[in-house]
């Protein structure tokens, strides 16, 4: 467990006061998020855990900009991203997050290689910068000899980490993971997961992972539990 | 470029899906392509008629004839520089689904008005020497594999008896517009034979075809040629050729019309079905689309994509619809021979079949396109999570 009043000095990543996020079913209004109040320092590796329907991937997509929360200020890498359109939004989300889901989301017609060059695309890279900073993220996650390979042809585990290169490959200030390891068998998720912890160690990323396997949660530095819409340090 | 593969891949994905759609698509640009070219094969008498040429024929009908006299009245009014005539035969070959058409003609200069005949001095020198000499377009020729010196008999019906015409020439379309299915002979040949045994048809004429210095003055000139034989027993009515021709056309209008309706349902048919095709296939491709949207992709590439896609099956299906109707359009040509003449698949049509696949391609995309860009982010993943 990383000691907090240690961490002080360090830059905060994510800066959460008072957000409210409901959604509507029909007439009824759900509430999910009541009131979350979270500082994320960068570096850090967090887990959420929660029960299902807790809103764990409510909160993880607030902070990612892929939805907008009700109330709240919400400020990520020193943006507050519920000023920003949704043009806005989808650019700084290309420049500044990296996802990984749980089934992957690669795109089948493309190869390994391709699929992690695909958010290069987004940036003012040629031909030949993408596929070495494409090549060097497969390298990282230890699949250089697959770059030619399609999804289909590569294991749960080796399509996370395809999955993840594409999510590191733009060197991005944070990295979003909703259960990372919960399509993958034992041996599969505690590769993902070493992965991720050797991201966050080595190289400083700031990782923020949603999770239900509490081994996952071990090698994360901090873990907060998600509960009936607030939040608690752990 | 790594959208274009993108979509060619995606194309390529749903390989049996991709296939039967093309080959829809291709079906219905062929049959787009081929009424078309229904529609043009019918003007083409229109379309071939020469500005300078006016059409002299009875007032009443055309199966009512004219004087052989007129010709020189006709020929004092200025701005005329020749007057020819003809008659229609009519006639049987073999029987009557051997349908060509068959006119008698005269005076020596008649192939001078017909610049778009091309034929040999020789062959003209020929029909003129031999008595009942006849000339034929390349195409009857070609489908008869008639040769020069061969005689051909017509059993008559609006002239009764059998008739021996020897060919003597072949002419050749000028352009690919002009009908290469007609069968010339010789008026005076005609008439030599009416004169004994319908006494009371001899010297008259169906039609002349008056040359004229300018097209500006066919007006003025075809109300002096009327007027000139006004309230006499044969009234005539001078047109310009292309009305001529259009009045034979006005006659089956609403053939055309039927046939233009319905390549236009065609089109509308393999519209719909390619709009199905990239809903259902847009449908497939959601938690894809949402992954592009959360990496930052915006609404632009996803309309580029599936358009990209719409366009690309329309297009191909297009290319190979319109590759297919030329060959086609030469197999239908040789069935239907001179009932429809010139058949031939013009590359204007070609050019408005291939903007029509495009314009299915966008139109079928659209609304897949639209509600990829409107899905929600964290909805459409949902359905993958
Ligand atoms: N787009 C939506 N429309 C309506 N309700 C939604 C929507 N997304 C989530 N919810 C509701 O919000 C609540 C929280 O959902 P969320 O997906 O954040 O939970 P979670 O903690 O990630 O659950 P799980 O562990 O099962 O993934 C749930 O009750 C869910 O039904
Ligand atoms: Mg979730």
């Amino acid at each position: 467990m990383i000691d907090q009043d240690s961490q002080r000095s360090s830059r905060p990543i994510v800066l959460i006061k008072g957000l409210f996020k409901s959604y509507r079913r029909g007439v009824q209004e759900v509430p999910v998020l009541q009131g979350i109040d979270l500082t994320i320092e960068e570096g850090s590796f967090v887990a959420l855990m929660g029960p299902s329907g807790s809103g764990k991937t409510t909160l993880l997509n607030l902070i990612a900009g892929i939805d907008g929360p009700d109330d709240g200020s919400l400020i990520v890498g020193g943006t507050d991203i519920t000023g920003l359109t949704d043009a806005e939004l989808a650019r700084w989300r290309a420049d500044h997050v990296g996802f990984i889901f749980q089934f992957y989301n690669l795109m089948p017609v493309l190869t390994a290689l391709e699929n992690v060059e695909l958010p290069l695309l987004l940036q003012k890279l040629n031909r030949r910068q993408r596929r070495e900073h494409a090549l060097l993220a497969l390298d990282l996650v230890g699949l250089v000899e697959r770059v030619h390979h399609y999804p289909k042809e590569l294991s749960g585990g080796q399509q996370q980490r395809v999955a993840i290169a594409r999510a590191i490959v733009s060197d991005p200030l944070l990295i979003m993971a909703d259960e990372p390891t919960g399509d993958l068998d034992k041996k599969s998720g505690e590769e993902v997961l070493d992965l991720l912890q050797q991201l966050n160690r080595d190289f400083g990323k700031t990782i923020i992972m949603v999770t239900h396997d509490p081994r996952a949660a071990d090698k994360a530095g901090t873990v907060y539990h998600l509960d009936k819409g607030v939040l608690n340090n752990q | 470029m790594a959208l274009l593969r993108l979509i060619l891949r995606n194309v390529l994905r749903q390989g049996l899906r991709s296939s039967l759609t093309v080959t829809g698509m291709a079906v219905a640009i062929l049959a787009f392509c081929l009424l078309r070219t229904t529609v043009e094969a019918w003007y083409a008498g229109v379309a071939a008629a020469s500005p300078n040429r006016l059409v002299s024929r009875n007032a009443v009908s055309l199966i009512f004839t004219l004087p052989l006299s007129y010709r020189q009245r006709i020929l004092s009014v200025p701005e005329v520089t020749h007057v020819a005539y003809a008659n229609w035969f009519g006639g049987i070959y073999i029987d009557e689904k051997h349908f060509f058409p068959r006119m008698a003609v005269g005076p020596s200069s008649f192939f001078d008005l017909f610049p778009e005949f091309r034929l040999s001095e020789r062959q003209v020198k020929a029909f003129w020497t031999q008595r009942n000499g006849c000339i034929v377009g390349r195409k009857l020729v070609e489908k008869y594999r008639w040769k020069i010196g061969d005689t051909i008999t017509l059993t008559g019906n609006i002239y009764p008896g059998e008739w021996r015409f020897v060919l003597v020439g072949v002419y050749d379309g000028a352009t690919k517009s002009t009908d290469e299915t007609q069968f010339f002979f010789r008026w005076d040949y005609l008439d030599e034979v009416v004169k004994k045994v319908l006494p009371s048809e001899s010297g008259r004429v169906g039609w002349y075809i008056v040359q004229i210095a300018s097209p500006n003055n066919a007006g003025t000139v075809s109300g002096a040629i009327d007027a000139l034989f006004r309230s006499s027993l044969a009234e005539t009515l001078t047109e310009t050729e292309k009305a001529f021709q259009m009045g034979f056309v006005a006659m089956t209008e609403a053939i055309v019309v039927a046939v233009r309706v319905v390549s236009f349902v065609v089109i509308g048919v393999i519209l719909i079905v390619l709009a199905n095709t990239m809903a259902m296939t847009a449908r497939e491709r959601q938690p894809e689309y949402a992954t592009f949207k959360t990496l930052g992709f915006g609404p632009g590439f996803l309309v580029t994509l599936i358009v990209g896609e719409s366009m690309a099956i329309a297009l191909l299906g297009g290319i190979l619809g319109v590759g297919l109707s030329v060959p086609t359009a030469d197999a239908f040509s040789k069935q239907v021979g001179p009932l429809l003449p010139v058949f031939h698949v013009h590359w204007k049509t070609m050019a408005l079949s291939l903007g029509v696949s495009l314009a299915i391609g966008i139109a079928a995309a659209g609304l897949p396109a639209w509600r990829a860009v409107r899905i929600r982010i964290a909805e459409a993943l949902g359905h993958v999570g």
